[in-house]
């Protein structure tokens, strides 16, 4: 135990020289995993974890992944909040699992199609 | 929560609220005391006096005040359901400590989860903060240190799903040898 072995500290190394950047750069993707107490208590770290190896997993460099509080929602939490470029507005995602998390990065990061049964709304009333 | 290691979290979550740029945790499972005891310091911007008498009240929360909320109530909870306490000393402008002891024995005490995962969690935070992790168990202890690295290898970020990967795996392997 104590110091950080050699060989984990040259995996760092070789690891930054990968462009994938958690919280700041100009990322096509953001995504916010929210980690309020509510979130923490419904599962938000779990998450977290799920999308970070999906992305590490799919070698993925143009992912910004970061964390937030609580958006106000918690009945609906776990939730992540994600935003692609050049799309017109962020979509919620709320009542997350890891299965989710799968198929919300194949479909919405990868495709651009967003999942809608696990959004939490899509676009703005309608009377008819 | 499920496990202490949520509830370990939750509040470093309110230290990079309160602006931390450097959190320590420090967890000692001491059997032959029968305790468990949980510390989180930071350099965060503290409480005032008015603020640290209603920080554990889960009623007393204000916009201003928001980022305090209900984790201090509810780790508070936990620890005396195993017949231990929190306290917490905070000091403006300096930073935050809070302490939870626990009988380590208690039937009612959580147990302590997974702290790799909250360590990892912690490292991809939307601030980078420096985190000094400890985790005594009886004589033997795990240490972790952000600065560590960051010695080691320059100014090197840690901003990467691989990086934290890496992280990840050599926590899970030095967790391991405090194994009972």
């Amino acid at each position: 135990m104590g110091k950080i072995a050699i060989e984990d500290l040259a995996k760092i190394q070789e690891a930054a020289r990968y462009k994938i950047a958690l919280r700041q750069g100009a990322g096509r993707v953001r995504i916010n995993v929210h980690m309020g107490t509510c979130g923490i208590a419904a599962g938000a770290r779990g998450i977290l974890t799920a999308v970070m190896k999906e992305i590490e997993a799919r070698n993925l460099h143009d992912v910004i992944i970061t964390n937030s509080g609580c958006a106000g929602l918690c009945s609906q939490e776990p939730m992540m909040t994600i935003e692609v470029l050049g799309e017109p507005a962020p979509v919620k995602y709320v009542l997350l699992t890891p299965e989710k998390i799968t198929k919300i990065i194949d479909m919405h990061v990868l495709k651009g199609q967003v999942v809608k049964e696990c959004a939490l709304a899509l676009g703005s009333e309608r009377t008819r | 929560m499920e496990d202490l290691s949520l509830h370990i979290l939750d509040i470093a979550e309110n230290s990079i609220a309160a602006g931390a740029h450097n959190i320590s945790i420090v967890v000692n499972e001491d059997a032959a005391h029968d305790l468990l005891t949980i510390e989180i310091t930071d350099d965060g911007k503290g409480m005032s006096a008015e603020v640290l008498r209603s920080a554990a009240d889960p009623f007393y929360t204000t916009r201003t005040t928001r980022e305090i909320g209900f984790g201090l109530a509810l780790l508070k909870d936990a620890a005396e359901m195993a017949s231990g306490g929190m306290e917490i000393q905070s000091t403006p402008n300096l930073g935050t400590k809070v302490r939870a002891t626990f009988q380590l024995s208690h039937i009612d005490r959580k147990p302590l989860g997974d702290m790799v995962e909250t360590i990892t969690a912690l490292l991809c935070s939307s601030v980078e903060v420096h985190v000094l992790y400890v985790h005594a168990r009886d004589g033997n202890k795990v240490v972790f240190d952000t600065r560590e690295i960051r010695d080691e290898l320059g100014s090197i970020s840690l901003n990467s799903v691989k990086a934290i990967s890496v992280i990840r795996g050599y926590l899970n392997q030095e967790e391991d040898t405090l194994a009972h």
